[in-house]
């Protein structure tokens, strides 16, 4: 399916989407401060964020539902930003499906090559190929609502691959299906992808969902593109505290920088933690910073240890695998931190242990900066 | 579980009384059913003889069957011309945001309040003012005046549940927006275009008092063609076109109804 693609691909040298300070208001209330972005060719990338941050009005001002206050939107070599929706080839999956009730399965998939004057033998082949892509063949005489919202959403899904569109946009497509059905339909959604090199814009507010598929994923807050890049990039190196707090489980504590002979060491509460000088440049930060671990960078030692930060147990919550420990600390921002405690010793509520944090990886913000 | 004797009393009570509102409502139609048969030209009850002789009556009269056909047509062109601009500005209420959106809205809306007689005379004297003359066409924007606000609602009400994501999957999958509006809107709103027509249809046929103002000699419509008979005349051929009235209407009701089995047929949820 993805032939038409891959010939325009080596000739172009323009990215799949290219985002040119494209902004949107609704009256007075900016949805959209000034975007850039590009999205290369084949690439899955993840709009994620918060409720209300502009995710679907992003999407929407790519698919041209949306008119862009200022900037400019290029799909491939083409200058799109005034053209409307029905010409700019794209394909696009809404969370409640949207199939057009009075028509059957196939019939629905058939609409866009219809308005494409696609020949009907012709048709007919790619209705077929796009159902079986999506493990529907046997469905093809059904009305959409004779199906489960699972196989609903895999016809809305063939429904926009079969006009081979220039990009997939997908907001939010499966937060309807229960867990289980979510994860195999993301499965089977990123093997579609990657089997037909499409380029897709994914939007979600399910980190995991995030983390799981995209080649990049951007973080949106407030109408704002926080940080663009790979899952891991995102979730070992978050560009700001909003980023590093939205994304995966942090735990943050208040901490001064001590730079002496060329090392770097944090207070964290009156207890001196030496980090490795890999880390980022010191002097760019103020000396009152913030200090973001993951659960899995502290791990628990005596309180009595010189580097230990201590705590209380305040909550333990048993997870079968693990152990999840809530811990009240004193130079934590939030007065709580969580860790994981894969090693099940028996903690009792009201114990006191100490902190210790890894020396490598940990992500230090200026402390002026907002949390998420 | 046993009832107690006053649940009993309630019961039968409430049954008593349902019975009687139906008999109440039946009792009038009962009686011109009757009446219509009766071979006297003097209207009695109970009738001694019986006859179709008014049926017949009704069908020569001359006036009845010219009303019936000025009825029929004002009613056909009305209600057309009615279900085209009512959706078109239920479309645009729907859709559209715009400074004198809620004044025109009430404007249109006001026939539900305004008396029809109102309606009939104010057209009357507008018509007078500017020397139009009562004709077939004054008649029909009376209609059309008239039942434009039910076809409205009614429209409005089917746009309200349209989903709007089926435009712009459509939109997106390269429909132009007449496609749309051919391949997917007018479908989907079918049942309520073709309800709010024939709603707009029988109330058209039905009406009387906005009609007498501004129908001439030439184009009265049935209802018109009756109340004269009726001034002129006491017997019972108007019960006979009462009971053809009726049973047309059930007719149409019967339709009606087997048109909302064919939502089911076309599948609109
Ligand atoms: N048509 C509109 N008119 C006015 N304000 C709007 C409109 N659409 C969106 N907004 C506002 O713009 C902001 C961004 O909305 P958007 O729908 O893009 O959020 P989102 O990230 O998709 O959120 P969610 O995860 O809840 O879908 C919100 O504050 C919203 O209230
Ligand atoms: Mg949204």
């Amino acid at each position: 399916m993805s032939s038409d693609h891959q010939s325009s691909e080596n000739v172009s040298a323009r990215p799949a989407v290219q985002i040119d300070g494209v902004t949107k208001s609704f009256g007075n209330t900016p949805a959209l401060e000034p975007c850039w972005m590009k999205i290369k060719r084949g690439e899955f990338l993840t709009l994620l964020g918060p409720s209300g941050c502009g995710k679907t009005t992003l999407l929407n001002l790519i698919a041209g539902f949306l008119e862009a206050d200022n900037g400019e939107l290029f799909l491939g070599e083409d200058l799109v930003t005034q053209v409307p929706p029905h010409k700019r080839e794209i394909g696009i999956v809404f969370q409640n499906y949207a199939l057009f009730p009075h028509k059957t399965v196939a019939q629905n998939v058939e609409y866009g090559l219809r308005t494409r004057g696609v020949p009907k033998e012709e048709s007919r082949a790619r209705v077929k190929e796009a159902l079986s892509l999506v493990k529907l063949e046997n469905f093809a005489d059904r009305k959409p609502r004779q199906m489960s919202g699972g196989q609903q959403q895999r016809v809305a899904l063939a429904r926009a691959l079969v006009i081979r569109p220039r990009v997939l946009l997908l907001d939010e497509p499966f937060s309807a299906l229960d867990r289980n059905l979510r994860v195999s339909m993301q499965i089977e959604l990123k093997e579609i992808q990657t089997k037909l090199g499409l380029t897709t814009i994914f939007v979600t507010h399910d980190q995991n969902e995030a983390l799981s598929m995209s080649d990049r994923i951007a973080v949106m807050s407030r109408g704002r593109v926080r940080h663009v890049g790979s899952p891991q990039e995102i979730y070992e190196h978050p560009k700001d505290l909003f980023v590093a707090t939205f994304v995966g489980d942090t735990n943050l504590f208040r901490a001064r920088i001590e730079s002496s002979e060329g090392r770097t060491r944090l207070d964290i509460g009156g207890r001196k933690v030496e980090i490795s000088s890999e880390q980022k440049e010191p002097r760019d930060l103020p000396s009152a910073v913030i200090v973001a671990a993951r659960p899995e960078q502290c791990s628990l030692t005596s309180v009595e240890s010189p580097d230990a930060i201590p705590a209380t147990v305040a909550v333990v919550v048993y997870q079968g695998s693990y152990v999840e420990l809530y811990l009240e600390c004193e130079a934590a921002v939030h007065g709580r931190i969580m860790m994981r405690d894969v090693s099940k010793s028996f903690f009792h509520i009201g114990d006191k242990v100490g902190i210790r944090l890894a020396t490598k990886g940990l992500n230090i913000f200026g402390s002026e900066q907002e949390i998420g | 579980m046993k009832k107690a004797f006053s649940d009993h009393l309630l019961d039968w009570s409430g049954r008593l009384l349902v019975l009687l509102i139906l008999i109440f409502i039946a009792l009038p139609f009962i009686v011109v059913f009757i009446v219509s048969f009766n071979d006297s030209s003097v209207v009695e009850f109970p009738p001694k003889h019986w006859s179709l002789r008014w049926y017949f009556n009704a069908f020569s009269y001359e006036d009845f069957v010219k009303g019936l056909r000025n009825s029929l047509m004002v009613a056909a062109v009305g209600s057309a011309i009615s279900l085209i601009v009512g959706a078109m500005f239920a479309f645009v209420f729907n859709r559209y945001e715009f400074s004198i959106r809620r004044p025109l809205h009430a404007i249109l809306m006001s026939p539900l309040i305004v008396p029809n007689f109102t309606i009939g005379l104010g057209a009357l004297l507008l018509a007078k003012g500017i020397f139009v003359p009562r004709s077939f066409g004054l008649l029909v924007l009376v209609h059309v005046m008239v039942t434009l606000p039910f076809v409205v609602r009614g429209v409005s009400v089917s746009l309200q549940n349209f989903n709007q994501a089926y435009e712009r999957a459509a939109e997106s999958l390269g429909a132009s927006p007449w496609y749309i509006l051919i391949t997917l809107t007018m479908p989907l709103l079918l049942p309520g275009l073709i309800s709010g027509w024939l709603f707009a249809a029988v109330l058209s046929f039905n009406e009387f008092s906005a009609s007498l103002f501004v129908a001439n000699l030439r184009n009265q419509t049935l209802p018109i063609a009756m109340y004269n008979y009726v001034r002129e005349y006491a017997d019972p051929t108007l019960a006979a076109l009462a009971v053809l009235y009726v049973v047309t209407s059930a007719a149409v009701l019967t339709v009606l109804h087997v048109f909302f089995r064919l939502e089911k047929v076309l599948n609109v949820e």
